[in-house]
């Protein structure tokens, strides 16, 4: 209270990605300065939602323990439904990662101005949510603890992977994810930890950040060097993010079940994992910038931009459903036929295809309204009910589908168990667990590029 | 006469001077010298005369090893180490091979990219000379510095620094080796 520095929360508006008055060594206190806020002084927000989510984290591992000892029937899965939770959570959680790299990479080849800082908090929860992603087919797998036979590795039993299967495919794509978004998010990270190192307030922080930024002096040398392996990063995540979603979207096209097997997967599938990261980009942003005062760094023409991005990914998903429907028609197929009327109409779950509908297609419609994008409550709102209606798109897609064989005798229902949810709320809990402790502890806007922002205004603007 | 200097260090407050300076400075004929900023500064690792493309080609040659090396997994693994007959299709089913291949591409290019990048620049580097000017710590946040190196066979302690204040800086500091 007493040293506090005068705090500006001016909101500069839809049209500016930064607030007045700032200058590089204003951007590096202030998102330095969340980090380095006295322990007592984090907003009590931050205590009571670290409480909770951390709350869950014990959830999880009580659900994780038990099912360790009992194996996966205390899930809710049994033939013909053996994809249940565990995979509808896979394909949810890895798909809210890939709007961190869609803003971190793709963002950064088409130069968007608007991307800069909220690239470090999405590449963050890029990774946590391929970590919650990647826990559930180990989960899934019946004996978790046998997960390396995944891996292509000489073995006694001198077997090897099937590597014609997607889900093979699959854990070379997710792995690769995750490998490649923990290095361009550490890569990002090195010059702003060596602000971090040189503003250390104790020798501990300073040793800290010290060895994380390995020697970082700000070189031109470095920073040609670095500049170089920014980009190729960027240029080979590109491509790499929709690969992984097209893999995922593989595990089920390949396969011949009605319902699954459709060419349109891929693209929709692409198209509805960025329609729901940016979702929880922003469930996740409008609170810490409000908590943290981070308005002029944070600023509405930041959330109307990712708005936007909502709306125009949220219509390539209708545009998927639509043509489900339409296939079902046209093909002729009359399994494709049916798989279509028992999703919408006379199967058991009939209700969360219409709550998906509502929530992915006709919610976000209300985006196309400039008030709408303005209002933060609104945009708040629709962004938890697309993260609803997209994990529903999943269940649609996985559970329904598997209810209805083709041949009647193997029809069946699925129903969740007490455990199938406590370990889906349990990863939420985790994910929310490690935001958390990133934005107390590392600097979650990338200062270095917000001081090429202000570089750039200073030169467009003549200010 | 200087022996003990690793260096003479300029300030500046804004990359545009920096830049100037560092132009100058390749001008007058130093060449053992570096520039330091708290962000990229477009054009500055000219001025001082450095051109590199070496990142691109590692990452390039890691590309084609890396694709090689996936394709070559998927095919040793069906054709030579577990020949499987599905359904009559050929064991060497190559289309199917093509994710992994991709993936193993970026996954090499990836890493040689950072790895690459840390290595040519020599890091983790846990000492250098620049630290020991107190001002320095100012480089990771909102100034600029443009250092003559003492290696410089033009470097002569006077000299240089008379050159230095020439470039108008904020200050000149000596670099302690």
């Amino acid at each position: 209270m007493h040293d506090e520095p005068p705090v500006t929360t001016l909101d500069p508006g839809p049209k500016k990605v930064l607030g007045p008055g700032h200058d590089y060594g204003t951007v590096t206190d202030k998102i330095s300065g969340v980090v380095y806020r006295p322990f007592e002084r984090t907003p009590r927000e931050m205590f009571i939602g670290f409480g909770i989510a951390f709350l869950l984290v014990n959830v999880l591992l009580v659900s994780v323990t038990w099912l360790f000892f009992r194996g996966v029937g205390i899930w809710g899965i049994m033939i013909p439904v053996a994809w249940g939770f565990a995979i509808v959570n896979f394909v949810w959680w890895i798909g809210i990662g890939h709007a961190g790299t869609f803003i971190s990479a793709i963002l950064l080849l088409l130069k968007q101005d608007w991307r800069t800082s909220i690239n470090r908090f999405s590449e963050s929860m890029t990774l946590f949510a391929v970590a919650c992603a990647g826990m559930f087919p180990i989960l899934h797998l019946g004996r978790p603890w046998l997960a390396y036979w995944l891996v292509p590795y000489p073995n006694t039993m001198w077997l090897w992977p099937q590597p014609r299967s997607p889900l093979i495919w699959d854990v070379f794509a997710v792995s690769t994810y995750g490998t490649v978004s923990l290095l361009f998010w550490f890569t990002g990270l090195i010059p702003d930890f060596a602000t971090m190192r040189d503003k250390a307030p104790n020798s501990w922080a300073q040793k800290i950040f010290g060895m994380l930024a390995l020697g970082w002096r700000g070189s031109a040398k470095h920073w040609a060097r670095y500049q170089k392996a920014y980009l190729l990063l960027a240029g080979l995540s590109t491509p790499l993010v929709v690969s992984v979603h097209s893999v995922v979207s593989f595990d089920f096209s390949v396969s011949i079940v009605p319902g699954w097997h459709t060419t349109i997967f891929p693209p929709y599938f692409v198209a509805g994992a960025i329609y729901s990261g940016f979702a929880m980009v922003l469930t996740l942003a409008i609170p810490v910038r409000r908590w943290y005062h981070l308005e002029d760094l944070i600023t509405m023409r930041h959330i109307e931009c990712m708005a936007k991005v909502m709306l125009g990914t949220g219509l390539i998903v209708a545009y998927g459903y639509a043509m489900e429907a339409f296939m079902a028609w046209y093909s002729g197929n009359q399994v494709e036929r049916y798989t279509f009327i028992n999703r919408a109409w006379i199967g058991g779950y009939w209700w969360t295809y219409w709550i998906l509908i509502l929530c992915n297609i006709l919610t976000p419609q209300l985006l196309w309204s400039k008030r709408v994008r303005l209002y933060l409550p609104a945009v708040f709102i629709i962004s938890l009910i697309i993260n609803i209606g997209m994990w529903l798109e999943r269940f649609v897609i996985v559970v329904t589908s598997l209810t209805r064989d083709y041949v009647p005798s193997s029809w069946g229902m699925y129903y969740p168990t007490l455990w199938d949810w406590s370990t889906y709320a349990g990863t939420l809990g985790l994910f929310v667990s490690l935001m958390f402790l990133f934005i107390r502890g590392l600097p979650a806007i990338s200062i270095f590029e917000m001081r090429e922002v202000v570089h750039h205004l200073e030169h467009t603007h003549g200010d | 006469m200087a022996t003990n200097l690793y260096g003479l260090m300029a300030e500046f407050s804004q990359p545009e001077p920096l830049i100037e300076a560092a132009r100058r400075a390749h001008a007058a004929g130093y060449r053992k010298m570096d520039a330091y900023s708290p962000m990229p500064v477009e054009g500055l690792a000219e001025a001082i005369g450095f051109r590199t493309s070496l990142v691109q080609r590692l990452v390039f040659i890691a590309g084609v090893l890396g694709a090689a090396g996936g394709f070559t997994l998927c095919w040793w693994m069906t054709v030579v180490a577990y020949p499987h007959n599905v359904a009559g299709r050929p064991l060497n089913s190559w289309p199917a091979y093509i994710p992994i291949t991709f993936e193993g591409m970026v996954l090499v290019s990836c890493l040689t990219a950072v790895i690459g990048m840390l290595v040519l620049n020599g890091l983790p580097q846990p000492y250098h000379p620049v630290f020991n000017v107190s001002r320095f710590e100012r480089a990771s946040r909102d100034r600029f510095f443009l250092c003559i190196e003492a290696a410089d066979p033009k470097f002569e302690a006077k000299e240089t620094r008379e050159f230095l204040e020439t470039l108008s800086p904020q200050g000149v500091m000596e670099v302690e080796p």
